[in-house]
């Protein structure tokens, strides 16, 4: 019994903290703001879809060489791993490129200044 | 309240009054000392830096001045990943590389430290600001130039030029590029990683902050142990690559 009120209790610190990083964006007033914002979020979208796929077929193509590596020579598995997981890595800094711009223009957008004082 | 409910919000603010009262006459003398603390939620990721520093020195303090040759527990720990990351580093540098292993271990180090403390509620990474990250970065950018020079002499900028010497007006420019390429690409990652799985375990908290989580924290746990293994994997590389020139 003890054990399941310390796991809701500490969900319910981590909610607590959580809930308070919600940037507080400013209210748009005027329809181009909402088109500019709207189109904003269409092209993160698209981005970050892309930027997806791309690394879904690379690390794919990482873990299958990956694999066949390991079937053939059991023995060098620590040596493939190692190697796998820095690929992998490598690989998915670029979807993380990707999310950092998605990030600026969602929530640091360098044009905001021109659409919100208007 | 930017950054969540962080521990910093509850020291900070009781701590700059009472600096206030303190240094009242002396910040009519100097007034950029006024925001030292109750402006701290600018620079949280120097505070956490400084904290987690604090957190590494005594953990090394508190091993070495209790040294055995049967370890304790603390010891065995940090005996594990300090011959972990000296067998990676003669693997991947050759024997001759030992010299550089303060850095990298710091690195390595900091940088686990610090995502890991991230997790923790009430606690800030410094690495999912860019700043920090920035800051290794560039360290290492100068380090990997600055041992180049100093193993090759001048003829260390031989290996810009290519291959082929004719080849120099396009090679140079690229590699150029490329090289300024290597601490933007070590900072990015890094914070896109870490920053990233913030604003993900916001989200999930928003949608569903029951049991959904925990899957959630199991990967972020993942990904800050694979990130500081890649940020010193990295650096080794670069190090190995400026050492290793045109022989």
């Amino acid at each position: 019994m003890k054990k399941s009120y310390r796991m809701m209790g500490f969900t319910a610190i981590l909610v607590l903290m959580g809930s308070s990083m919600l940037l507080a964006a400013e209210a748009p007033a005027s329809p181009e703001a909402i088109r500019f914002f709207s189109w904003a979020a269409v092209a993160a979208g698209i981005g970050i879809a892309i930027a997806a796929f791309g690394t879904g077929l690379a690390q794919g193509n990482g873990v299958r060489g990956a694999c066949e590596g390991i079937s053939r020579n059991p023995e060098a598995s620590g040596k493939i791993i190692t190697a796998l997981i820095l690929g992998l890595a490598m690989i998915e800094s670029l979807a993380i490129y990707t999310l950092v711009i998605e990030l600026i223009l969602l929530y640091a957008n360098p044009f905001l200044k021109y659409v919100v004082g208007a | 309240m930017e950054h969540g409910i962080l521990l910093l919000n509850f020291i900070a603010k009781p701590l700059s009054l009472f600096f206030e009262q303190i240094l009242e006459p002396l910040r009519a003398a100097h007034p950029g000392w006024a925001g030292f603390l109750s402006d701290s939620n600018h620079y949280i990721q120097v505070v956490y830096m400084w904290f987690y520093m604090i957190i590494m020195v005594l953990m090394a303090m508190l091993t070495v001045r209790g040294i055995k040759m049967i370890p304790g527990r603390l010891q065995n720990v940090l005996e594990v990943v300090i011959s972990g990351l000296k067998n990676l580093l003669i693997d991947t540098m050759g024997e001759h590389g030992m010299q550089f292993f303060p850095l990298i271990a710091t690195l390595f180090l900091f940088i686990l430290i610090a995502n890991l403390g991230g997790i923790i509620p009430g606690l800030y990474s410094p690495t999912a600001s860019m700043c920090t990250n920035a800051g290794m970065a560039i360290v290492v950018f100068f380090f990997t130039h600055i041992v180049g020079v100093r193993i090759h002499g001048m003829k260390y900028f031989k290996h810009f030029v290519g291959p082929l010497w004719w080849m120099a007006p396009i090679m140079i420019p690229i590699e150029i590029i490329g090289h300024l390429a290597r601490p933007l690409s070590l900072t990015m990652r890094l914070f896109g990683n870490i920053a990233g799985e913030d604003l993900v375990l916001v989200v999930i908290l928003v949608l569903v902050p029951f049991l959904v989580p925990l899957p959630m924290l199991g990967l972020m746990i993942f990904t800050s142990v694979l990130q500081a293994f890649v940020f010193s994997l990295l650096t080794m590389m670069y190090i190995s690559g400026a050492m290793e020139e045109a022989h």
